[in-house]
Protein backbone atom coordinates (compact mmCIF):
# COMPACT_ATOMS: atom_id res chain seq x y z
CA UNK A 1 0.00 0.00 0.00
CA UNK A 2 1.23 3.32 -0.86
CA UNK A 3 1.24 5.67 1.91
CA UNK A 4 1.37 8.88 -0.38
CA UNK A 5 -1.95 7.66 -2.11
CA UNK A 6 -3.85 7.43 0.92
CA UNK A 7 -2.66 10.50 2.02
CA UNK A 8 -3.21 12.30 -1.26
CA UNK A 9 -6.91 11.09 -0.99
CA UNK A 10 -7.47 11.87 2.34
CA UNK A 11 -6.24 15.62 1.86
CA UNK A 12 -8.22 16.02 -0.87
CA UNK A 13 -11.52 14.96 0.46
CA UNK A 14 -10.84 16.90 3.40
CA UNK A 15 -10.23 19.74 0.98
CA UNK A 16 -13.57 18.97 -0.34
CA UNK A 17 -15.37 18.97 3.16
CA UNK A 18 -13.41 22.46 3.69
CA UNK A 19 -14.44 24.02 0.56
CA UNK A 20 -18.37 22.62 1.24
CA UNK A 21 -19.62 24.59 4.15
CA UNK A 22 -23.14 22.44 3.52
CA UNK A 23 -20.68 19.65 4.78
CA UNK A 24 -19.09 21.47 7.57
CA UNK A 25 -21.06 23.87 9.26
CA UNK A 26 -23.69 21.27 11.26
CA UNK A 27 -20.90 19.16 12.09
CA UNK A 28 -20.08 22.29 14.40
CA UNK A 29 -23.67 23.34 15.57
CA UNK A 30 -24.14 19.98 17.70
CA UNK A 31 -20.72 20.26 19.23
CA UNK A 32 -21.30 23.75 20.21
CA UNK A 33 -24.80 22.97 22.04
CA UNK A 34 -23.60 19.95 23.47
CA UNK A 35 -20.13 21.24 24.94
CA UNK A 36 -21.18 25.28 25.28
CA UNK A 37 -24.82 25.56 25.74
CA UNK A 38 -26.08 23.08 27.84
CA UNK A 39 -23.40 22.94 30.17
CA UNK A 40 -23.78 26.36 30.63
CA UNK A 41 -27.38 25.94 31.48
CA UNK A 42 -27.14 23.03 33.55
CA UNK A 43 -24.23 25.04 36.05
CA UNK A 44 -26.07 28.70 35.30
CA UNK A 45 -29.35 28.06 34.91
CA UNK A 46 -30.62 26.86 38.52
CA UNK A 47 -29.68 29.84 39.79
CA UNK A 48 -31.17 32.61 37.26
CA UNK A 49 -34.41 30.83 37.30
CA UNK A 50 -34.34 30.58 41.28
CA UNK A 51 -34.87 27.07 41.48
CA UNK A 52 -34.29 25.94 44.80
CA UNK A 53 -31.14 23.73 44.73
CA UNK A 54 -32.64 20.33 45.57
CA UNK A 55 -35.29 20.58 42.74
CA UNK A 56 -33.09 17.71 40.84
CA UNK A 57 -32.24 15.70 42.96
CA UNK A 58 -35.72 15.76 44.95
CA UNK A 59 -36.77 14.28 41.46
CA UNK A 60 -38.01 10.81 41.73
CA UNK A 61 -36.08 9.16 38.58
CA UNK A 62 -33.17 10.62 39.59
CA UNK A 63 -33.78 9.48 43.25
CA UNK A 64 -34.07 5.92 41.71
CA UNK A 65 -30.72 6.57 39.36
CA UNK A 66 -29.19 7.51 42.51
CA UNK A 67 -30.15 4.58 44.47
CA UNK A 68 -28.99 2.11 42.10
CA UNK A 69 -25.97 3.59 41.85
CA UNK A 70 -22.98 1.33 41.76
CA UNK A 71 -20.59 2.05 44.51
CA UNK A 72 -18.03 2.82 42.76
CA UNK A 73 -19.73 5.38 41.15
CA UNK A 74 -21.95 6.56 44.69
CA UNK A 75 -18.35 7.20 46.08
CA UNK A 76 -18.27 10.11 43.46
CA UNK A 77 -20.86 11.69 44.44
CA UNK A 78 -20.20 11.22 48.67
CA UNK A 79 -20.29 14.52 50.48
CA UNK A 80 -21.60 16.71 47.78
CA UNK A 81 -24.40 19.09 48.03
CA UNK A 82 -27.61 19.33 46.03
CA UNK A 83 -26.33 21.80 43.25
CA UNK A 84 -23.08 20.04 43.10
CA UNK A 85 -24.55 16.57 43.07
CA UNK A 86 -26.85 17.76 39.80
CA UNK A 87 -24.13 19.29 37.94
CA UNK A 88 -22.14 15.84 38.57
CA UNK A 89 -24.68 13.70 37.66
CA UNK A 90 -25.97 15.46 34.61
CA UNK A 91 -22.32 16.50 33.38
CA UNK A 92 -20.24 13.48 34.62
CA UNK A 93 -22.15 11.10 34.09
CA UNK A 94 -25.56 11.69 31.82
CA UNK A 95 -23.94 13.43 29.20
CA UNK A 96 -20.85 11.04 28.49
CA UNK A 97 -22.64 9.40 26.26
CA UNK A 98 -24.18 12.15 24.62
CA UNK A 99 -20.43 12.86 23.64
CA UNK A 100 -20.09 10.04 21.76
CA UNK A 101 -22.94 11.62 19.16
CA UNK A 102 -20.41 13.93 18.10
CA UNK A 103 -18.21 11.43 16.22
CA UNK A 104 -20.30 9.38 15.15
CA UNK A 105 -21.84 12.49 13.67
CA UNK A 106 -19.11 13.98 11.61
CA UNK A 107 -18.07 10.39 10.61
CA UNK A 108 -21.05 9.79 8.85
CA UNK A 109 -21.63 12.92 7.22
CA UNK A 110 -18.50 13.25 5.88
CA UNK A 111 -18.19 9.52 4.68
CA UNK A 112 -21.58 9.72 2.71
CA UNK A 113 -20.32 12.96 1.30
CA UNK A 114 -17.21 11.34 0.19
CA UNK A 115 -18.18 8.04 -1.16
CA UNK A 116 -21.73 9.17 -2.34
CA UNK A 117 -20.91 12.59 -3.35
CA UNK A 118 -18.10 11.25 -5.95
CA UNK A 119 -20.10 9.01 -7.45
CA UNK A 120 -23.30 11.20 -7.74
CA UNK A 121 -20.79 13.84 -9.77
CA UNK A 122 -19.05 11.29 -11.65
CA UNK A 123 -15.28 12.10 -10.26
CA UNK A 124 -14.92 8.69 -9.40
CA UNK A 125 -14.28 7.45 -12.72
CA UNK A 126 -11.13 9.22 -13.40
CA UNK A 127 -10.46 8.44 -9.91
CA UNK A 128 -11.10 4.81 -11.08
CA UNK A 129 -8.48 5.00 -13.87
CA UNK A 130 -5.81 5.91 -11.58
CA UNK A 131 -3.43 3.39 -10.30
CA UNK A 132 -4.42 3.32 -6.90
CA UNK A 133 -5.85 0.46 -5.30
CA UNK A 134 -9.29 -0.13 -3.85
CA UNK A 135 -7.69 -0.51 -0.18
CA UNK A 136 -5.58 3.07 -1.06
CA UNK A 137 -9.19 4.45 -2.00
CA UNK A 138 -11.02 2.98 0.68
CA UNK A 139 -8.10 3.67 3.64
CA UNK A 140 -8.00 7.19 2.35
CA UNK A 141 -11.53 8.25 2.05
CA UNK A 142 -12.03 6.62 5.83
CA UNK A 143 -9.17 8.74 7.29
CA UNK A 144 -10.80 11.69 5.83
CA UNK A 145 -14.16 10.75 8.30
CA UNK A 146 -12.28 9.78 10.91
CA UNK A 147 -10.28 11.98 11.88
CA UNK A 148 -12.26 15.06 11.48
CA UNK A 149 -14.55 12.98 13.59
CA UNK A 150 -11.85 12.50 16.20
CA UNK A 151 -10.23 16.23 15.63
CA UNK A 152 -13.92 17.67 16.75
CA UNK A 153 -14.75 15.00 19.11
CA UNK A 154 -11.68 15.48 21.20
CA UNK A 155 -11.92 18.98 20.72
CA UNK A 156 -15.10 19.14 22.13
CA UNK A 157 -14.23 17.39 25.02
CA UNK A 158 -11.24 19.56 25.96
CA UNK A 159 -13.44 22.73 25.51
CA UNK A 160 -16.25 21.03 27.62
CA UNK A 161 -13.75 19.84 29.93
CA UNK A 162 -12.62 23.55 30.41
CA UNK A 163 -16.39 25.16 30.61
CA UNK A 164 -17.47 22.78 33.20
CA UNK A 165 -14.67 23.34 35.28
CA UNK A 166 -14.45 26.90 35.05
CA UNK A 167 -17.98 27.88 34.66
CA UNK A 168 -18.62 25.24 37.55
CA UNK A 169 -15.63 26.09 39.40
CA UNK A 170 -17.51 28.36 41.93
CA UNK A 171 -20.32 25.54 42.88
CA UNK A 172 -17.78 22.76 42.84
CA UNK A 173 -14.80 24.37 44.26
CA UNK A 174 -12.33 22.40 42.59
CA UNK A 175 -11.54 21.04 39.24
CA UNK A 176 -13.68 18.03 39.01
CA UNK A 177 -13.75 17.16 35.68
CA UNK A 178 -13.32 14.46 33.87
CA UNK A 179 -13.96 11.76 35.74
CA UNK A 180 -11.94 8.53 35.10
CA UNK A 181 -14.77 6.78 33.11
CA UNK A 182 -14.42 9.63 29.99
CA UNK A 183 -11.10 8.03 29.44
CA UNK A 184 -12.11 5.05 27.76
CA UNK A 185 -14.91 6.91 26.81
CA UNK A 186 -12.71 9.05 24.64
CA UNK A 187 -9.90 6.94 23.87
CA UNK A 188 -11.44 3.18 23.01
CA UNK A 189 -15.43 4.33 22.69
CA UNK A 190 -15.18 7.33 20.42
CA UNK A 191 -12.63 5.98 17.73
CA UNK A 192 -14.77 2.61 17.71
CA UNK A 193 -18.05 4.76 16.92
CA UNK A 194 -15.92 6.82 14.55
CA UNK A 195 -15.59 4.02 12.34
CA UNK A 196 -19.06 3.25 12.85
CA UNK A 197 -19.80 6.31 11.34
CA UNK A 198 -17.90 5.71 8.30
CA UNK A 199 -17.86 2.36 7.79
CA UNK A 200 -21.88 2.88 8.32
CA UNK A 201 -22.06 5.69 6.00
CA UNK A 202 -19.91 3.41 2.88
CA UNK A 203 -21.98 0.38 3.65
CA UNK A 204 -25.75 2.82 3.09
CA UNK A 205 -23.87 4.65 0.61
CA UNK A 206 -23.16 1.63 -1.36
CA UNK A 207 -27.38 1.20 -1.42
CA UNK A 208 -28.45 3.96 -2.51
CA UNK A 209 -28.24 6.95 -4.94
CA UNK A 210 -27.85 10.50 -3.57
CA UNK A 211 -26.02 12.29 -0.93
CA UNK A 212 -29.47 13.18 0.69
CA UNK A 213 -30.54 9.86 0.28
CA UNK A 214 -26.90 8.51 2.09
CA UNK A 215 -27.29 11.35 4.50
CA UNK A 216 -30.56 11.03 5.73
CA UNK A 217 -30.51 7.34 6.25
CA UNK A 218 -26.86 7.23 8.20
CA UNK A 219 -28.89 8.91 10.73
CA UNK A 220 -30.21 5.75 11.95
CA UNK A 221 -26.21 5.35 12.66
CA UNK A 222 -26.68 7.31 16.20
CA UNK A 223 -29.51 5.09 17.55
CA UNK A 224 -26.53 2.95 19.12
CA UNK A 225 -25.57 6.13 20.86
CA UNK A 226 -29.22 7.51 21.50
CA UNK A 227 -29.77 3.91 22.76
CA UNK A 228 -26.98 4.62 25.38
CA UNK A 229 -28.31 7.20 26.61
CA UNK A 230 -31.94 6.20 27.58
CA UNK A 231 -30.07 3.45 29.10
CA UNK A 232 -28.04 5.04 31.42
CA UNK A 233 -30.74 7.53 32.22
CA UNK A 234 -33.02 5.09 32.65
CA UNK A 235 -30.92 3.42 35.25
CA UNK A 236 -30.79 -0.19 32.83
CA UNK A 237 -26.80 0.56 32.41
CA UNK A 238 -24.22 2.70 34.70
CA UNK A 239 -21.48 4.05 32.05
CA UNK A 240 -18.38 2.39 34.27
CA UNK A 241 -15.08 1.83 33.12
CA UNK A 242 -15.58 -1.68 32.48
CA UNK A 243 -18.99 -0.88 30.78
CA UNK A 244 -17.11 1.65 28.46
CA UNK A 245 -14.86 -1.16 27.25
CA UNK A 246 -17.21 -3.78 26.85
CA UNK A 247 -19.36 -1.18 24.70
CA UNK A 248 -16.00 -0.01 22.47
CA UNK A 249 -15.22 -3.91 22.14
CA UNK A 250 -18.90 -4.15 20.53
CA UNK A 251 -18.63 -1.62 18.64
CA UNK A 252 -14.66 -2.51 17.09
CA UNK A 253 -16.16 -5.60 16.29
CA UNK A 254 -19.54 -4.32 14.78
CA UNK A 255 -16.65 -1.64 12.50
CA UNK A 256 -15.03 -4.79 11.49
CA UNK A 257 -18.03 -7.16 10.14
CA UNK A 258 -19.19 -3.37 8.34
CA UNK A 259 -15.34 -2.85 7.24
CA UNK A 260 -14.98 -6.41 5.70
CA UNK A 261 -18.63 -5.94 4.07
CA UNK A 262 -17.69 -2.73 3.04
CA UNK A 263 -14.40 -4.04 1.50
CA UNK A 264 -16.45 -6.45 -0.36
CA UNK A 265 -18.64 -3.82 -1.90
CA UNK A 266 -16.16 -1.11 -2.40
CA UNK A 267 -14.81 -3.18 -5.62
CA UNK A 268 -13.63 -1.08 -9.22
CA UNK A 269 -16.27 -3.08 -11.14
CA UNK A 270 -18.76 -2.46 -8.58
CA UNK A 271 -18.43 1.08 -8.50
CA UNK A 272 -17.76 1.80 -12.17
CA UNK A 273 -21.02 -0.22 -13.09
CA UNK A 274 -23.02 2.56 -10.75
CA UNK A 275 -21.06 5.01 -12.87
CA UNK B 1 7.91 -3.01 -31.83
CA UNK B 2 5.67 -3.91 -29.51
CA UNK B 3 1.66 -3.23 -30.34
CA UNK B 4 0.40 -0.32 -28.01
CA UNK B 5 -3.13 -1.98 -27.55
CA UNK B 6 -4.02 -6.33 -28.57
CA UNK B 7 -7.49 -7.07 -27.88
CA UNK B 8 -8.63 -10.59 -28.98
CA UNK B 9 -12.34 -11.75 -28.81
CA UNK B 10 -13.04 -9.16 -26.18
CA UNK B 11 -16.60 -10.23 -24.67
CA UNK B 12 -18.63 -7.67 -22.00
CA UNK B 13 -22.13 -8.93 -20.82
CA UNK B 14 -24.49 -6.63 -18.75
CA UNK B 15 -26.99 -8.78 -17.65
CA UNK B 16 -28.75 -10.19 -21.26
CA UNK B 17 -26.63 -7.28 -23.05
CA UNK B 18 -23.72 -8.46 -25.13
CA UNK B 19 -21.75 -4.79 -24.59
CA UNK B 20 -18.79 -5.80 -26.42
CA UNK B 21 -19.29 -8.99 -28.76
CA UNK B 22 -16.02 -10.70 -29.57
CA UNK B 23 -14.11 -7.61 -30.45
CA UNK B 24 -10.38 -7.90 -32.12
CA UNK B 25 -8.35 -4.97 -32.79
CA UNK B 26 -4.49 -3.95 -32.68
CA UNK B 27 -2.93 -0.59 -32.21
CA UNK B 28 0.24 0.01 -33.10
CA UNK B 29 2.31 2.28 -31.30
CA UNK B 30 2.39 6.33 -32.02
CA UNK B 31 -0.82 5.94 -34.20
CA UNK B 32 -4.20 7.97 -33.53
CA UNK B 33 -6.68 4.84 -33.54
CA UNK B 34 -10.19 5.63 -33.87
CA UNK B 35 -13.29 4.39 -32.83
CA UNK B 36 -16.18 4.94 -33.82
CA UNK B 37 -20.02 4.08 -33.21
CA UNK B 38 -22.76 5.52 -32.16
CA UNK B 39 -23.56 6.21 -28.48
CA UNK B 40 -23.85 2.77 -26.61
CA UNK B 41 -22.07 1.02 -28.88
CA UNK B 42 -19.70 -0.03 -26.46
CA UNK B 43 -16.64 2.29 -26.95
CA UNK B 44 -16.82 3.42 -23.36
CA UNK B 45 -16.81 -0.38 -22.19
CA UNK B 46 -14.15 -1.29 -24.85
CA UNK B 47 -12.01 1.40 -22.90
CA UNK B 48 -13.03 0.24 -19.53
CA UNK B 49 -11.73 -3.50 -20.22
CA UNK B 50 -8.41 -2.35 -21.37
CA UNK B 51 -7.62 -0.17 -18.55
CA UNK B 52 -8.62 -3.09 -16.01
CA UNK B 53 -11.25 -1.40 -14.36
CA UNK B 54 -13.82 -3.59 -14.95
CA UNK B 55 -13.01 -7.48 -16.33
CA UNK B 56 -14.05 -9.39 -19.68
CA UNK B 57 -15.96 -11.97 -19.39
CA UNK B 58 -14.10 -13.43 -22.61
CA UNK B 59 -11.20 -12.99 -24.28
CA UNK B 60 -8.04 -11.20 -23.68
CA UNK B 61 -6.54 -8.00 -23.90
CA UNK B 62 -2.90 -6.82 -23.63
CA UNK B 63 -1.97 -3.12 -23.05
CA UNK B 64 2.01 -1.68 -23.44
CA UNK B 65 2.58 -5.64 -22.81
CA UNK B 66 0.57 -5.71 -19.55
CA UNK B 67 -2.85 -8.02 -19.41
CA UNK B 68 -5.08 -5.57 -18.06
CA UNK B 69 -7.14 -7.87 -16.50
CA UNK B 70 -4.48 -9.12 -13.99
CA UNK B 71 -2.06 -5.94 -14.42
CA UNK B 72 -4.56 -3.17 -14.12
CA UNK B 73 -2.21 -1.06 -11.92
CA UNK B 74 0.64 -1.24 -14.64
CA UNK B 75 -1.76 -0.43 -17.31
CA UNK B 76 -3.16 2.38 -15.35
CA UNK B 77 -0.15 3.97 -14.79
CA UNK B 78 1.13 4.30 -18.09
CA UNK B 79 -2.27 5.07 -19.84
CA UNK B 80 -4.00 8.29 -19.24
CA UNK B 81 -8.12 8.51 -19.65
CA UNK B 82 -10.02 11.60 -20.63
CA UNK B 83 -13.60 10.46 -19.83
CA UNK B 84 -16.75 11.71 -21.67
CA UNK B 85 -17.20 14.49 -19.01
CA UNK B 86 -14.82 16.61 -17.34
CA UNK B 87 -15.85 14.77 -14.16
CA UNK B 88 -13.23 17.72 -12.28
CA UNK B 89 -13.40 18.29 -8.42
CA UNK B 90 -15.04 21.59 -8.70
CA UNK B 91 -14.57 22.67 -5.16
CA UNK B 92 -10.91 22.71 -5.42
CA UNK B 93 -8.78 24.90 -7.82
CA UNK B 94 -7.02 23.89 -11.25
CA UNK B 95 -3.75 23.41 -9.69
CA UNK B 96 -5.06 21.28 -6.75
CA UNK B 97 -6.97 19.25 -9.13
CA UNK B 98 -3.60 18.28 -10.81
CA UNK B 99 -1.38 18.07 -7.78
CA UNK B 100 -4.10 15.67 -6.26
CA UNK B 101 -3.86 13.18 -9.40
CA UNK B 102 0.09 13.90 -9.70
CA UNK B 103 -0.18 12.26 -6.59
CA UNK B 104 -2.20 9.59 -7.23
CA UNK B 105 -0.57 8.85 -10.32
CA UNK B 106 3.12 8.69 -8.68
CA UNK B 107 4.51 11.72 -10.27
CA UNK B 108 8.12 12.12 -7.81
CA UNK B 109 6.94 14.91 -5.34
CA UNK B 110 9.85 16.98 -6.33
CA UNK B 111 8.75 17.28 -10.27
CA UNK B 112 5.01 17.75 -9.22
CA UNK B 113 4.49 21.60 -9.01
CA UNK B 114 6.65 22.13 -12.04
CA UNK B 115 5.14 19.60 -13.92
CA UNK B 116 2.02 21.46 -13.14
CA UNK B 117 3.10 24.65 -13.77
CA UNK B 118 3.91 23.43 -17.27
CA UNK B 119 0.76 22.18 -18.24
CA UNK B 120 -0.95 24.85 -16.70
CA UNK B 121 0.79 27.13 -18.96
CA UNK B 122 0.39 24.86 -22.43
CA UNK B 123 -3.16 24.90 -21.62
CA UNK B 124 -3.81 28.56 -21.10
CA UNK B 125 -4.92 27.87 -17.84
CA UNK B 126 -2.05 29.13 -15.63
CA UNK B 127 -3.74 32.73 -15.00
CA UNK B 128 -6.81 30.75 -13.38
CA UNK B 129 -4.63 28.35 -11.71
CA UNK B 130 -5.76 28.82 -8.57
CA UNK B 131 -9.95 29.57 -9.33
CA UNK B 132 -12.43 27.35 -8.27
CA UNK B 133 -12.95 24.56 -11.45
CA UNK B 134 -16.16 24.85 -10.91
CA UNK B 135 -16.52 28.26 -12.25
CA UNK B 136 -14.76 27.42 -15.21
CA UNK B 137 -16.36 27.71 -18.84
CA UNK B 138 -17.00 24.14 -20.45
CA UNK B 139 -13.96 24.31 -22.97
CA UNK B 140 -11.41 25.39 -19.79
CA UNK B 141 -12.96 22.39 -18.12
CA UNK B 142 -12.44 20.06 -20.56
CA UNK B 143 -8.34 21.54 -21.00
CA UNK B 144 -8.32 21.10 -17.29
CA UNK B 145 -9.17 17.55 -17.41
CA UNK B 146 -7.06 16.66 -20.75
CA UNK B 147 -4.05 18.15 -18.65
CA UNK B 148 -5.06 15.55 -15.91
CA UNK B 149 -5.05 13.43 -18.51
CA UNK B 150 -1.36 13.94 -18.90
CA UNK B 151 -0.06 14.48 -15.73
CA UNK B 152 1.91 11.37 -15.14
CA UNK B 153 2.86 11.95 -19.27
CA UNK B 154 1.25 8.50 -20.48
CA UNK B 155 2.44 6.43 -23.30
CA UNK B 156 -1.04 5.66 -24.01
CA UNK B 157 -3.76 7.70 -24.27
CA UNK B 158 -7.33 6.93 -24.42
CA UNK B 159 -9.87 10.13 -25.20
CA UNK B 160 -13.95 9.18 -24.97
CA UNK B 161 -15.85 11.60 -26.93
CA UNK B 162 -13.79 14.31 -26.12
CA UNK B 163 -15.32 17.40 -28.20
CA UNK B 164 -18.60 16.17 -27.14
CA UNK B 165 -20.64 19.18 -25.69
CA UNK B 166 -17.94 22.00 -26.85
CA UNK B 167 -18.55 25.09 -28.67
CA UNK B 168 -16.77 24.87 -32.59
CA UNK B 169 -13.56 27.36 -31.40
CA UNK B 170 -13.15 24.87 -27.48
CA UNK B 171 -13.06 21.79 -30.13
CA UNK B 172 -11.11 22.88 -32.19
CA UNK B 173 -8.31 23.71 -29.46
CA UNK B 174 -9.32 20.07 -28.00
CA UNK B 175 -8.52 18.73 -31.27
CA UNK B 176 -5.20 20.62 -32.00
CA UNK B 177 -4.22 19.60 -28.93
CA UNK B 178 -4.69 15.89 -29.45
CA UNK B 179 -2.50 16.27 -32.87
CA UNK B 180 0.34 17.98 -31.52
CA UNK B 181 0.41 14.73 -28.67
CA UNK B 182 0.33 12.19 -31.15
CA UNK B 183 2.06 13.93 -33.69
CA UNK B 184 4.74 16.20 -31.42
CA UNK B 185 5.11 14.13 -28.60
CA UNK B 186 4.60 10.58 -29.88
CA UNK B 187 2.07 9.38 -28.37
CA UNK B 188 -0.56 6.59 -28.83
CA UNK B 189 -4.12 7.82 -28.95
CA UNK B 190 -7.40 5.94 -28.71
CA UNK B 191 -10.15 7.84 -29.62
CA UNK B 192 -13.56 6.98 -29.16
CA UNK B 193 -15.99 9.33 -31.07
CA UNK B 194 -19.12 9.62 -33.29
CA UNK B 195 -17.92 13.13 -34.62
CA UNK B 196 -16.69 11.56 -38.19
CA UNK B 197 -15.48 14.63 -39.47
CA UNK B 198 -12.83 14.82 -36.12
CA UNK B 199 -11.98 10.95 -37.02
CA UNK B 200 -11.25 11.71 -40.23
CA UNK B 201 -8.68 14.91 -39.63
CA UNK B 202 -7.27 12.86 -36.43
CA UNK B 203 -7.28 9.08 -36.92
CA UNK B 204 -4.55 6.92 -39.02
CA UNK B 205 -6.51 3.90 -39.02
CA UNK B 206 -10.57 3.51 -37.66
CA UNK B 207 -12.63 0.51 -36.21
CA UNK B 208 -16.48 0.97 -36.38
CA UNK B 209 -18.28 -0.53 -33.88
CA UNK B 210 -21.84 -1.05 -33.67
CA UNK B 211 -23.91 -3.25 -30.46
CA UNK B 212 -20.90 -4.64 -29.45
CA UNK B 213 -19.50 -5.74 -32.52
CA UNK B 214 -17.06 -4.77 -34.52
CA UNK B 215 -17.75 -4.00 -37.89
CA UNK B 216 -14.25 -3.07 -39.64
CA UNK B 217 -10.71 -2.06 -38.81
CA UNK B 218 -8.48 0.08 -41.16
CA UNK B 219 -7.55 3.20 -42.77
CA UNK B 220 -10.07 5.22 -44.70
CA UNK B 221 -8.71 4.12 -47.96
CA UNK B 222 -8.73 0.43 -46.89
CA UNK B 223 -12.29 0.34 -45.66
CA UNK B 224 -13.50 2.24 -48.95
CA UNK B 225 -11.91 -0.59 -51.12
CA UNK B 226 -13.64 -3.45 -48.74
CA UNK B 227 -16.90 -1.65 -49.40
CA UNK B 228 -16.92 -0.44 -53.03
CA UNK B 229 -15.58 -2.32 -55.99
CA UNK B 230 -13.13 -0.10 -57.82
CA UNK B 231 -12.22 3.40 -57.63
CA UNK B 232 -13.72 6.40 -59.20
CA UNK B 233 -11.46 8.88 -60.68
CA UNK B 234 -13.12 12.56 -61.55
CA UNK B 235 -11.56 14.00 -65.26
CA UNK B 236 -12.52 17.56 -66.27
CA UNK B 237 -12.05 18.95 -69.70
CA UNK B 238 -11.52 21.90 -70.85
CA UNK B 239 -13.64 21.12 -74.30
CA UNK B 240 -15.32 18.33 -75.54
CA UNK B 241 -13.13 15.10 -76.40
CA UNK B 242 -14.82 12.87 -79.19
CA UNK B 243 -14.84 9.68 -78.99
CA UNK B 244 -12.57 10.06 -75.84
CA UNK B 245 -14.77 7.73 -73.44
CA UNK B 246 -14.53 4.29 -76.06
CA UNK B 247 -10.77 5.32 -76.57
CA UNK B 248 -10.48 4.98 -72.10
CA UNK B 249 -13.24 2.05 -71.91
CA UNK B 250 -10.02 -0.25 -73.06
CA UNK B 251 -7.44 0.64 -71.13
CA UNK B 252 -6.49 -1.97 -68.91
CA UNK B 253 -8.10 -1.79 -65.60
CA UNK B 254 -10.99 0.52 -66.51
CA UNK B 255 -14.30 -1.55 -65.54
CA UNK B 256 -16.25 1.50 -66.55
CA UNK B 257 -17.36 4.93 -67.41
CA UNK B 258 -20.01 7.66 -67.49
CA UNK B 259 -19.67 10.94 -69.11
CA UNK B 260 -21.70 14.02 -68.79
CA UNK B 261 -20.76 17.06 -71.04
CA UNK B 262 -17.14 18.11 -69.88
CA UNK B 263 -16.95 15.39 -66.96
CA UNK B 264 -16.03 12.00 -66.86
CA UNK B 265 -16.30 9.90 -63.87
CA UNK B 266 -14.00 6.57 -64.92
CA UNK B 267 -13.80 3.54 -62.79
CA UNK B 268 -10.82 1.40 -62.13
CA UNK B 269 -9.88 -1.31 -60.49
CA UNK B 270 -7.18 0.00 -58.21
CA UNK B 271 -5.24 3.01 -58.03
CA UNK B 272 -2.22 1.33 -59.76
CA UNK B 273 -4.29 1.94 -62.99
CA UNK B 274 -4.48 5.24 -62.57
CA UNK B 275 -1.22 6.19 -64.26
CA UNK B 276 -2.02 3.98 -67.13
CA UNK B 277 -5.39 6.22 -67.28
CA UNK B 278 -3.37 9.51 -67.53
CA UNK B 279 -1.34 7.90 -70.02
CA UNK B 280 -4.64 7.22 -72.48
CA UNK B 281 -5.98 10.63 -71.68
CA UNK B 282 -2.79 12.44 -73.43
CA UNK B 283 -2.45 9.85 -75.95
CA UNK B 284 -6.02 10.77 -76.85
CA UNK B 285 -5.28 14.26 -76.71
CA UNK B 286 -7.82 15.13 -74.79
CA UNK B 287 -7.66 18.60 -73.44
CA UNK B 288 -7.57 17.78 -69.65
CA UNK B 289 -8.53 20.30 -67.13
CA UNK B 290 -7.72 18.24 -63.50
CA UNK B 291 -7.73 14.42 -62.92
CA UNK B 292 -8.79 13.48 -58.87
CA UNK B 293 -9.10 10.08 -57.83
CA UNK B 294 -12.58 10.18 -55.48
CA UNK B 295 -11.93 9.49 -51.91
CA UNK B 296 -14.77 8.36 -49.61
CA UNK B 297 -15.23 10.52 -46.90
CA UNK B 298 -14.97 8.93 -43.46
CA UNK B 299 -18.94 9.69 -43.13
CA UNK B 300 -19.79 7.33 -46.27
CA UNK B 301 -17.66 4.39 -45.29
CA UNK B 302 -19.37 4.46 -41.89
CA UNK B 303 -22.93 5.00 -43.05
CA UNK B 304 -22.22 2.14 -45.83
CA UNK B 305 -21.22 -0.19 -42.92
CA UNK B 306 -23.91 0.38 -40.56
CA UNK B 307 -26.08 0.11 -43.50
CA UNK B 308 -24.38 -3.07 -44.68
CA UNK B 309 -24.54 -4.52 -41.09
CA UNK B 310 -28.70 -3.73 -40.80
CA UNK B 311 -29.03 -5.64 -43.74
Amino acid sequence: MNRRTILAITRKDLMEVRHNGMAWKPMLIVPLIFVVLLPLAVIIGPSLLNFPPDALTRDPDIQMFLDNMPPAMKAQTEGLDDHQMGIVLILGFMFAPMMLIIPVMVASIIGSESFVGEKERRTIEPLLYTPATERELFIGKMLAAVLPALAVCWGSFLLYTLIVNVAGGPVMGRFWFPSVVWIPLMLWVAPAIAVLGMTGAVFISSRVGTFMEAYQSTGLLVLPVILLVIAQAAGVVYLNVEIALVVGLAMWLIDAGLLALSLRTFSRAALMARV
Amino acid sequence: MQEAIRADALIRQFGIIRAVNEVSFAVEPGEVFGMLGPNGAGKTTLVRLLNGVIEPDGGAARVLGFDPRTQGEDVRRQTGVLTETPALYERLSARDNLLFFGALYGVPQADLPRRVDDLLERFGLADRANDRAGGYSKGMKQRLALARTLIHQPRLLFFDEPTAGLDPEAALQVTTLIQELSHRDGRTVFLCTHNLEEAQRLCDRVAVINQGRLLAVGTAEQLARGLWQGLWVDVSLLAPSDGLAERLRVLPGVLDISADGLELAVQVAEEAAIPGLVAGLVAAGAPVKRVSPREHSLQEIYFKLQEEARS
